[in-house]
């Protein structure tokens, strides 16, 4: 095991953090602003890689399919939240999920309707598609870089939104009470509007920036949606930093988990064992990770109401 | 008298209109679920056959019901019962997944009904369960991945890493390569059922620098698999070898160019030089908008036409199941992947291919047929069966 | 009054169910017994998850967990030789109960959407240990080769195990409506609507929440084991989150908190996927839309949608009447 080995799963840890960040970042805010359990989010992301799918087909140009793709979603958040979003925002949790749910299930059926069920083909720009030699003895995929460069500049900007700005700061009184946030006279139904459309924008681009490298098709919403809940669980709801430090935990354990666990049980074990338990156990490895910290710190690590 | 004769000559109409109620086939669709894709390939397949014999099975009418389950094998239990207590079916097919098949076999076997198989070939039927009301008309699933691990010897790969998700089928594809690799491998690797990141096993490949990497990676595992592995690089150096199910036309429609260079294996290719194969891709082709079809439409168009010749060898009597069984079992018609036979499980004993991903004439990205890899192979489980 | 119009309506449901298989074969309906079985079944287990979410108060989705445990439990009892239901079915619903109080133990200390989490992560846990268990059949699910046996009752007769079925869901249900109108149903309810109300009053909110989330995992197990003697077969399949999601919606749908919220969701979800489904490939949309219904004009669930017509039309003639 040698060091290029492991500064190959750091950063791979650290991109795949940095891509569930940026599902995390839109799903957290909303969820602590809104306080909403919005389980729709998920399709907001298969949107964007669906609309970047067909954007760069019809144009070839990736760029476009990433603006394309955050703009149209953009949009259909904004119908989203103005026809449902809103209606729902004033019942309890679980009428949120029973409405959230169907709105999932009419997503992915109208999408089944408009591009058929098939997966869809994204693929990267050539310019991206290839390694780069970061190291003397470590090729990374050029993609993956500009992954982890995106993601660090998400979460600068984000940073920088919601400590430097006024609205961020609006953003960060209404997470921690909306009450007290009214009273002082911030016209909440804007600002959710305004929240959960740039929550969409930066989920529809992370469908769009992660579509070349998995799979475009129905569902694909789902399989992330729960990874992502568990980032923002252990992150603390409603907090950006909490997002950013559980997206990267997740990504890391999840990642070393695959990576050195097999290895590790091997020293110990029999290799029979080791290859029966070892994927299980790196299977779960982030719900124990989850199941952990919810012990010591029941509202996660970085909750934003105080 | 005219009057009276033409009337004798209608009463004795009247029975043989009344015993030609239609054959009813059961066809349980798989078009909502995670194969949904692979699901709509079968049924073009199907509906495709279906229209060549004009909704007639062996020159009698027959009634053709499709139903979609899903891909749940719960839902699919359900629907089979239906299937056998209110329609009264004679034949069953459809699922493409094993995990259902197995869940609606035995149903069907216990009411007598046979399931011709467009796609699974679980190994429990292969060997202990065997039973007659079974036909796994596609292949045994191991095959595919026991001829991959031939392709992998006889092109002298001796350093060969293998990968599957830990699950009982990616352990019986690990299983099936090295059998048909017969020698041992480099490295073997477990990955989790619906992993969307792969960037820790590449990592891994990438230092263990084998020559081929052989996969099973059913749907979107993939899809996102061979786009990474691509966009690593490793696609220079290593080359990639598959079942030809991670490798068949839904999954190129999804990756495209990457997929450039695969080698993959199947008991057929659309372009084997069988002229039923010939007349059926045309045909495909007409229906289709000019797509190329899958093995999963090729398989559910032979398993609507062995029904077909089974139901005329026995002059249209669908009631004497056992009559129906030893005509299936003959596997006496035209197939696209031209003539196999059935070893005593039920399993067929038939050739498998090496195909390759290319482009074709018109600069389509598609299989290409490369060679025979075994003929007249059958699967390793038979000797467990007693019939 | 209206409890006494509750209880004709209820024996009137339990008497047309009794007379159902014998009326069925009349209309060429025979299929359809199976499938109210199925429904009972589910019934059973939305039930269970009602007391927790609907009485409790608690958004537990993991219950999947226990109803594929009491499913599995059929199939590894079944591998031991053992196949008595007298047996076999009270140990599925032992197991799930174990279960339910190892999860319950850690995830009830915590609340709201960390609950809901913990809960999922749990049942995440024991469903890709169960799929990487091969001698149980792993993803690829594994059959039965006959049913748990009754004595004198010969359950493979679609008919008798229908019977069977049916009784033990009386009796359950009988048992749920007991135990919510007692005080520890009443301590439940007091905890849903104010939790640090009944901790100051001196109820052991914890232990009482932690008692429920047993009950209703063994309800949830029982029900697993009846379904894998229903279907014969068992998959990991009944453990994923998906199936929570179902029996989470179907008590939303039925009317959480409400005595039959659990059956009418149960007997509503299922009847209606299976007609959108014959109807169209891509029945996920009028369901959704009709979810969205739900939420909107049904907000107490369908039962309670009734309760509340009911009551309107009760309350009529003292509000109406001459001008």
């Amino acid at each position: 095991m040698t060091l290029t080995v492991v500064i190959e799963q750091l950063l791979n840890g650290l991109q795949f953090g940095l891509m569930l960040f940026l599902i995390a970042a839109g799903l957290t805010l909303v969820f602590g602003i809104m306080d909403i359990m919005n389980l729709a989010h998920g399709s907001l992301y298969m949107a964007g890689a669906y609309v970047a799918s067909a954007t760069m087909s019809y144009t070839g140009s990736f760029l476009l399919a990433v603006l394309v793709a955050m703009v149209a979603t953009g949009v259909v958040a904004l119908v989203l939240e103005l026809a449902l979003m809103r209606r729902l925002v004033v019942r309890d949790h679980l009428a949120q999920v029973l409405g959230t749910y169907a709105v999932i299930l009419i997503a992915n059926d109208l999408v089944k309707m408009i591009w058929g069920a098939a997966p869809m083909m994204l693929n990267m720009p050539a310019a991206l598609s290839g390694p780069v030699r970061i190291l003397p003895e470590l090729m990374y995929p050029a993609y993956r870089l500009m992954i982890i460069a995106v993601g660090l500049a998400a979460a600068l900007a984000l940073y920088w939104f919601v400590t430097r700005t006024r609205a961020g700061v609006l953003v960060r009184a209404g997470a921690s009470n909306r009450l007290m946030a009214t009273l002082m006279g911030i016209k909440v139904p804007l600002l959710f509007l305004g929240v959960f459309t740039l929550g969409a924008m930066l989920a529809a681009a992370a469908g769009a920036l992660l579509g070349p490298i998995t799979a475009v098709q129905i569902g694909m919403g789902e399989e992330v949606l729960i990874l992502v809940l568990v980032c923002i669980v252990i992150g603390g709801i409603g907090s950006i930093r909490g997002a950013f430090v559980g997206a990267l935990l997740v990504g890391m354990v999840d990642t070393a988990g695959r990576a050195f666990l097999p290895m590790l049980l091997r020293e110990v074990f029999s290799p029979a064992v080791a290859s029966s338990v070892g994927p299980t156990l790196a299977a779960i490895a982030i719900y124990v990770l989850m199941a952990v910290v919810l012990v010591f710190k029941p509202s996660g690590l970085f909750p934003a109401r105080g | 008298m005219k009057r009276i004769s033409s009337l004798i000559l209608s009463l004795a109409m009247v029975p043989v209109a009344v015993s030609a109620a239609p054959i009813k086939v059961g066809i349980a669709n798989d078009i909502s679920g995670p194969f949904a894709a692979i699901g709509a390939e079968a049924r073009d397949g199907f509906n495709l056959a279906i229209k060549q014999l004009d909704n007639t099975l062996g020159g009698q009418p027959a009634e053709f019901i499709q139903t979609d389950m899903g891909g749940n094998p719960d839902q699919a239990r359900q629907l089979v019962d239906r299937y056998l207590k209110r329609e009264n079916i004679d034949f069953f097919t459809g699922p493409i997944g094993s995990n259902v098949a197995l869940a609606v076999g035995p149903a069907l076997f216990n009411a007598k009904v046979p399931y011709l198989s467009n796609n699974p070939g679980p190994s429990q039927f292969a060997g202990a369960q065997c039973n007659k009301f079974w036909f796994g008309t596609s292949y045994q699933n191991d095959a595919f991945h026991e001829a991959a691990g031939k392709v992998a010897a006889d092109r002298g790969y001796e350093n060969v890493f293998i990968m599957a998700p830990d699950y009982p089928a990616g352990r019986d594809a690990l299983n099936g390569f090295k059998r048909g690799y017969d020698a041992d491998v480099s490295q073997e690797l477990y990955t989790r059922l619906g992993q969307i990141d792969y960037a820790a096993e590449i990592a891994q490949i990438r230092a263990a620098k084998p020559e081929a990497l052989f996969i099973f990676l059913p749907a979107a595992m993939g899809i996102n698999f061979v786009k990474q592995f691509v966009s690593a690089g490793l696609s220079e150096d290593i080359t990639l070898i598959g079942p030809g199910f991670s490798a068949d036309e839904d999954v190129i429609m999804a990756v495209g160019e990457p997929m450039l260079g695969m080698y993959n294996t199947a008991q057929w290719a659309h372009d084997l030089d069988v002229p039923r194969n010939r007349e059926f891709v045309e045909a495909f082709r007409n229906e289709y908008d000019g797509r190329y079809p899958s093995v999963y439409a090729a398989q559910a168009y032979d398993v609507i036409m062995a029904m077909d010749a089974a139901v005329r060898q026995v002059d249209g009597n669908v009631a004497d199941r056992d009559a129906v069984v030893e005509a299936l079992k003959k596997a006496d018609f035209d197939s696209v992947r031209g003539q196999f036979r059935y070893g005593d499980n039920h399993y067929p004993i038939q050739s498998y291919y090496v195909r390759v991903i290319d482009k074709d004439d018109d600069g389509r990205i598609t299989n290409r047929l490369v060679g025979q890899v075994f003929e007249d192979y059958q699967d390793v489980y038979v000797g467990d069966c007693k019939m | 009054m209206a409890m006494r119009r509750s209880l004709i309506l209820s024996l009137l449901v339990v008497v047309l169910l009794a007379l159902f298989p014998l009326v069925a074969p009349l209309f060429n309906l025979e299929f359809y017994v199976s499938y109210v079985r199925r429904v009972l079944i589910f019934a059973l287990a939305a039930t269970g998850l009602n007391l927790v979410l609907g009485y409790g108060g608690m958004v537990a989705l993991g219950h999947a967990a226990f109803f594929g445990a009491g499913a599995y439990a059929v199939v590894i009892l079944a591998g031991a030789g053992v196949q008595s239901a007298m047996v076999v079915w009270p140990a599925a619903a032992v197991l799930a109960a174990v279960l339910a109080l190892l999860v319950g133990a850690v995830s009830l200390r915590t609340r709201g959407v960390y609950f809901i989490m913990i809960t999922l992560a749990f049942a995440q846990m024991v469903y890709y240990i169960f799929i990487s268990l091969r001698q149980y059949g792993g993803e690829d699910g594994i059959n039965l080769y006959g049913r748990t046996r009754l004595p004198a009752l010969d359950l493979s007769d679609d008919v008798t195990f229908y019977y069977v079925v049916l009784a033990v869901f009386v009796v359950l249900m009988v048992a749920f409506g007991r135990l919510v109108q007692s005080r520890f149903g009443a301590a439940l309810t007091g905890i849903r609507e104010n939790e640090s109300r009944m901790e100051a009053l001196g109820y052991p909110v914890y232990r009482l929440k932690l008692v429920a989330f047993v009950i209703s995992g063994a309800m949830a197990g029982l029900a697993g084991a009846m379904l894998a003697d229903h279907n014969l077969f068992v998959s990991p399949g009944m453990m994923h989150w998906t199936q929570s999601a179902n029996l989470l919606i179907m008590v939303l749908v039925g009317g959480m908190g409400l005595r039959y919220g659990g059956v009418v969701g149960a007997a509503v979800m299922l009847f209606l996927e299976e007609a959108l489904r014959l109807w169209t490939e891509f029945w996920h949309l009028p369901m959704g839309l009709l979810l969205l219904l739900v939420v909107f004009f049904a907000p107490k669930g369908l039962a309670g949608l009734w309760d509340s017509l009911r009551r309107r039309s009760a309350s009529q003639p003292a509000t109406g009447g001459k001008p």
